[in-house]
């Protein structure tokens, strides 16, 4: 533990803060509390705390094998830490299967991307509406009234997420065709059609050019903007991260290192120890 | 020039949706509907109905069930043959129980019965996946079968170990029993095919199929994008079972009309849908059809060419039968590994162009 994270608290009260931008943040999201993950003997994540606003673009950042995906897979309920809580909303989150996190409204892309490859790119994002649709097996079967207006009434939420991604033109192609950029988009469309709550990106950058980088920074960007999604964003690209987020996570060997503005961050010397090096004297 | 969707254009989502958005599609579709509700009754004869159309139709219900199962939901089962003799006993059960029930209620209810079996011997799909879990339902098989033919009770303490199903009617005809007429079987036969054929697009177009479609294709992925993967791999037995029961309840009461579990339920059969399935084209209504058309009339045509048409002796025709279906499968599934459904879809993406593909 270090005490940046309750500095941090001092400078943002609870009710939120407007940014230099003019973006409203809110309170207080989902907390992470002390959070402590082992896999047998070695520790992924070391008591970790930090928090995670309404409205705000929190990222997520450390050298390979921090921990940084771990963190993630903890708050989408994919891994259960051993010790410390993770508090949504204000309460403590019981031990839930990832589906059940998932309905709770948290939505996530993936590193390698995770897309349904047999299946096409509206049918992908249309299982991201998944818990919307509440037409049971019988009426699905026999598809005429409820299930086909819901059907209906959700296709249009999709096409306006597609409208929004700009990915009409592949609406109907089979995901294993496309190629790698527009996965990444359909991906981020299908967490999108959730409408989440809190959307988790695990590093939505990776392996792109520099107007593929542009594109994506700008769709999470108009995303936050236009919906006022939290979101929160593991990436490597340090230009990307330093211009996206308002506030940063540092981690490092499965420790937090520093918290804080990008600008606080960019001059904590335990940061930048562990980017660049420690000078042997 | 005929096959086109060049201005065939949709104006809601409704239009988008259904199951076959191009006019020529459709057209032929209705074609075929009103051919097989209008004029096949007039023109089939016993021949026709016993050793072609009624078992296609039985076996296409069947490839239906099995292919939401592996095709859809990525769930490996050889336990096809065992839910289709608990659709044939339930619906003996059935039959004898009540007399009075309609034999269309008597094969939907042992669909039902089916599906909760299948639920049952589903449960181990929760925890192994693949190839295991076909060595799973691989028991189901046997244990059915066994169950079948070891306990009196199933089929009524008759001294031959068989049941047999009783003469019912529907609307006045027979349509299972020695009297039943090759029309009465093959219509209950058509409108049974259509409706599971119509249940299993409307469930794989809507939000269950693509759950289904979901855990086949990325199981984790699918859980933490809100799936739940038990709800959605019961389902998935359920559906099946549903349809297998459907399929082996048919098969028993209007085309075999007596039945042994382990003659007519053995392994043979879950592995005869399972190629069926593998060929027609995983994950595709029309190839459970397509499937199920090979493996049934294929080898019905080939003996009328070999015996009818060049005349060779029965004996030789029926071993060269055997040999000629099997080198058949082998070269289909190498031309296309993604069974007739992809080649047909192939086909039609080309016709779409033809003839000015540029």
């Amino acid at each position: 533990m270090n005490g940046q994270g309750d500095a941090m608290r001092d400078v943002a009260t609870d009710e939120g803060y407007v940014t230099a931008d003019g973006r409203k943040i809110g309170g207080v999201a989902m907390e992470m509390r002390n959070i402590t993950l082992r896999f047998g003997g070695v520790v992924a994540i070391k008591d970790i705390s930090f928090d995670i606003r309404w409205g705000e673009i929190r990222a997520i950042i450390g050298p390979n094998g921090a921990g940084k995906s771990s963190m993630l897979n903890v708050i989408s309920g994919f891994y259960h830490p051993q010790e410390g809580d993770v508090i949504f909303k204000g309460y403590k989150r019981p031990k839930m299967r990832p589906y059940q996190v998932a309905r709770m409204g948290i939505a996530r892309t993936f590193q390698n991307i995770a897309l349904f490859e047999g299946m096409s790119v509206l049918d992908n994002i249309m299982t991201g509406r998944l818990h919307h649709m509440k037409a049971n097996l019988f009426q699905q079967a026999m598809w005429w009234g409820s299930a086909q207006r819901e059907e209906d009434a959700n296709r249009e939420q999709v096409e306006k997420i597609i409208d929004f991604l700009e990915i009409q033109h592949i609406r109907k192609t089979p995901v294993a065709r496309l190629p790698y950029g527009l996965k990444k988009r359909v991906e981020l469309a299908r967490a999108l059609a959730a409408e989440p709550s809190i959307l988790l990106l695990d590093e939505p950058m990776a392996g792109m050019n520099v107007e593929e980088k542009e594109d994506m920074s700008r769709f999470i960007l108009d995303v936050n903007d236009e919906f006022g999604t939290t979101t929160v964003l593991i990436e490597h690209d340090m230009g990307v991260v330093m211009d996206l987020s308002d506030r940063v996570v540092v981690m490092d060997y499965g420790k937090k290192i520093g918290d804080g503005t990008p600008e606080e961050v960019r001059n904590n010397e335990d940061v930048i120890k562990a980017y660049l090096g420690v000078a042997h004297e | 020039m005929l096959y086109r969707e060049a201005g065939d254009f949709k104006t809601s989502y409704v239009a988008d949706n259904q199951t076959f958005p191009i006019k020529f599609d459709r057209y032929g579709y209705y074609f075929i509907l009103g051919f097989a509700f209008l004029v096949m009754p007039l023109i089939i004869n016993d021949y026709w109905a016993n050793s072609i159309v009624v078992p296609f139709l039985i076996y296409a219900i069947a490839a239906l069930g099995l292919n939401i199962l592996i095709g859809y939901c990525g769930q490996l089962s050889l336990g096809t043959g065992a839910f289709m003799a608990v659709g044939a006993y339930g619906s003996y059960k059935l039959m004898t129980a009540f007399p009075e029930l309609n034999i269309v209620f008597v094969i939907i209810l042992a669909g039902f019965v089916t599906a909760a079996v299948g639920v049952l011997f589903g449960l181990p799909s929760l925890r192994i996946k693949g190839f295991y879990l076909a060595v799973a339902t691989l028991a189901a098989q046997f244990f059915l079968i066994w169950l079948f033919t070891r306990t009196a009770w199933f089929y009524n303490y008759s001294p031959t170990g068989m049941i047999s199903a009783p003469e019912r009617f529907v609307f006045g005809q027979a349509v299972t029993g020695p009297r039943a007429s090759a029309v009465s079987m093959y219509m209950i036969c058509l409108v049974f095919t259509v409706a599971t054929a119509w249940l299993a697009r409307n469930l794989t177009r809507g939000s269950l199929g693509r759950q289904w479609m979901a855990i086949r294709d990325m199981d984790i992925a699918a859980e933490i994008i809100g799936v739940n993967p038990l709800m959605a791999k019961l389902t998935a037995f359920a559906v099946s079972s549903f349809f297998v029961g459907i399929s082996g309840a048919l098969l028993f009461t209007v085309y075999l009309g007596a039945a042994e579990a382990g003659e007519a339920f053995g392994i043979d059969k879950s592995f005869l849908v399972l190629f069926m399935v593998i060929i027609g084209g995983l994950g595709s209504i029309f190839g459970a059809f397509a499937g199920a058309a090979f493996l049934i009339i294929g080898p019905v045509l080939l003996k009328l060419l070999l015996v009818n048409g060049l005349g060779w002796p029965t004996d030789l025709a029926a071993h060269l039968e055997v040999m000629i279906i099997g080198a058949l499968i082998l070269v289909f599934l190498i031309v296309e590994p993604h069974g007739i459904a992809a080649l047909w879809r192939t086909i039609k993406e080309k016709l779409r162009l033809w003839p000015f593909p540029y």
